[in-house]
């Protein structure tokens, strides 16, 4: 009697290990077939320096069709992460701040609820709405470098408010207390002790939100417009390796598809080496607290 | 005794409507230690918490009455200038985790504007020191804090309220969450800080009370049924409750 429980249970651990494993070969497949594809098809392109550097090709569908680069793309790319991680970081992180370290207070509930709403908008939305406002306010930037960092921007933040205050919310409150026993103020407190504590987290957040941006096509599409030339100052379109890829996938012109490709892969490498690296980097961040 | 240098004034303070401690008065005198005992949740960690005016950053908190410091009332004064002169020590060591033990030693020195590198490292080993740590982190001073044992941790934490030069030093069961080895040696360190500060500690441990302080106050359901000499209280209790306590017969 016992000994028959046993063995079932015996079999049905083996089974549900069996199906624990197939689970996760159905997620890894659609990975490891994306990086393949991708690398199979664009691996050649990233081989060539030029292509990090150079313009786009004009469009052409020959066997002689000239593949050259996608330098503006990358260097919008860069451009617009930039921007906007830092201004999603200064307001996300003051925000998650207040909410975090003033629960009670009314305004701080409203900043948790409103991120939470905000983080589940549609991209678009983002994209809609900035166009929509600049398309009444003024019709010329409405196109523009200014207005793609905005439409990101509004996108980063919930997401560096969500994780930031996360990480607020792990550091002990015996730590607050021991701060402000000390005769520490408020302030002091949560910049040198909070801040300095849950900065792990807070990092990971914002590279959560800045590699989610990277990726970004729809709330760019009425913003930052996408452009075949370098950048030429926040008030004009720039391009964007989501668009580049947006718009010349959808070509029927061989050569374009082959550099859509070849960002496809780039863009996988660029997200996929800046989460491996932070997490390297955070790791040793925790480390060198002496684990927590 | 010498002079009083807290006096306690029929202070209450509240957890929402709930008061946890009511009508508390007691005089607390100058370079001593003064233990604060009673069975669990009878309010000893708030009455003390409410001495450096911690009770008041929990929200819905409350506060009743006055407490006197040299005759000035805390509660009319800057709370972040009153915690500077009335230090803390928890039930649970809490170092900053960020920080190495140098860090966590000299971190009340540097929020009075720039100290120089050598007169921060002498009160830094003048508070080690005195918190009995010195010797064992004198090579590792920039070690993580929290590569320290518990007992350690608790030390360096007294040392972090004492680098702040603190008038008085309040300890709230400093010793619960420690072996009894760690226990010996802080209670050592209290016998000794009385030369120099006034040491209010909160223990449920009647033994420690009856070992380290002077006077001793018994708590019971919020309210102060006895305060007085360690020795009277222990020995010849005026109220049954106490006597009932410190006998062992409840708590």
């Amino acid at each position: 009697m016992t000994f028959d429980r046993l063995a079932r249970r015996k079999i049905f651990s083996h089974v549900v290990t069996v199906l624990g494993g197939l689970a996760v070969l159905v997620v890894l497949i659609p990975l490891a077939s994306v990086i393949y594809t991708a690398a199979s098809r664009g691996g050649s392109l990233l081989l060539n320096p030029a292509f990090y550097v150079k313009l786009p090709p004009l469009p052409c569908s020959t066997i002689a069709c000239q593949t050259v680069g996608i330098g503006p793309a990358i260097q919008g790319t860069l451009i617009l992460l930039g921007l906007s991680g830092a201004i999603s970081t200064a307001i996300g992180v003051s925000a998650a701040i207040f909410a975090s370290e003033y629960r009670t207070h009314g305004l701080g509930q409203a900043i948790s609820f409103t991120a939470d709403v905000l983080t589940g908008v549609p991209s678009i939305i983002m994209g809609v709405f900035i166009y929509s406002y600049f398309a009444l306010y003024d019709p010329r930037l409405a196109f523009s470098a200014l207005t793609g960092t905005l439409a990101l921007s509004i996108l980063m933040i919930p997401i560096v408010i969500r994780t930031t205050e996360e990480a607020l919310r792990t550091v002990p409150n015996s730590l607050r207390e021991a701060a402000l026993a000390l005769g520490m103020s408020k302030w002091r407190t949560t910049v040198r002790i909070v801040l300095a504590t849950a900065f792990p987290g807070i990092l990971t957040g914002i590279l959560l939100a800045i590699m989610r941006a990277a990726g970004e096509a729809a709330p760019l599409l009425f913003t930052a417009f996408g452009s075949r030339l370098f950048f030429s100052g926040v008030n004009h379109p720039v391009a964007a390796l989501p668009l580049l890829i947006f718009e010349f996938a959808e070509s029927s012109y061989s050569n374009w598809i082959a550099v859509a490709w070849g960002a496809t892969l780039f863009l996988i490498i660029l997200v996929l080496a800046a989460n491996v690296l932070s997490r390297l980097s955070i790791q040793r961040m925790v480390r060198r607290m002496g684990g927590r | 005794m010498s002079s009083v240098k807290l006096t306690v004034d029929h202070l209450t303070a509240f957890y929402g409507e709930n008061p946890a401690i009511s009508d508390i008065s007691l005089e607390i005198p100058d370079r001593g230690v003064t233990a604060i005992i009673g069975p669990s949740g009878c309010g000893k960690s708030t009455l003390i918490r409410c001495l450096n005016r911690l009770h008041e950053t929990v929200p819905r908190t409350k506060v009743e009455g006055r407490v006197l410091l040299d005759g000035e009332d805390i509660y009319e004064l800057d709370p972040v200038r009153v915690r500077r002169r009335i230090g803390m020590v928890f039930q649970k060591p809490n170092p900053f985790i960020t920080m190495s033990i140098y860090g966590n030693a000299s971190a009340p020195l540097r929020l009075n504007g720039r100290l120089s590198r050598d007169a921060m490292d002498a009160a830094v080993v003048h508070s080690l020191q005195q918190a009995a740590l010195w010797d064992e982190v004198k090579d590792r001073l920039e070690a993580p804090a929290t590569s320290l044992s518990g007992g350690q941790q608790q030390r360096l934490c007294i040392a972090r309220a004492l680098a702040a030069n603190p008038e008085v030093l309040l300890m709230d069961e400093p010793c619960s969450a420690l072996d009894p080895v760690a226990t010996a040696k802080i209670e050592e360190l209290v016998k000794r800080l009385k030369e120099e500060y006034t040491v209010v500690i909160v223990t449920h441990n009647m033994q420690q009370a009856a070992r380290v302080s002077d006077f001793t106050a018994f708590l019971y359901l919020g309210k102060l049924i006895e305060f007085g000499p360690t020795e009277d209280l222990f020995e010849r209790p005026t109220q049954s409750l106490t006597e009932a306590y410190v006998t062992g017969r409840f708590g």
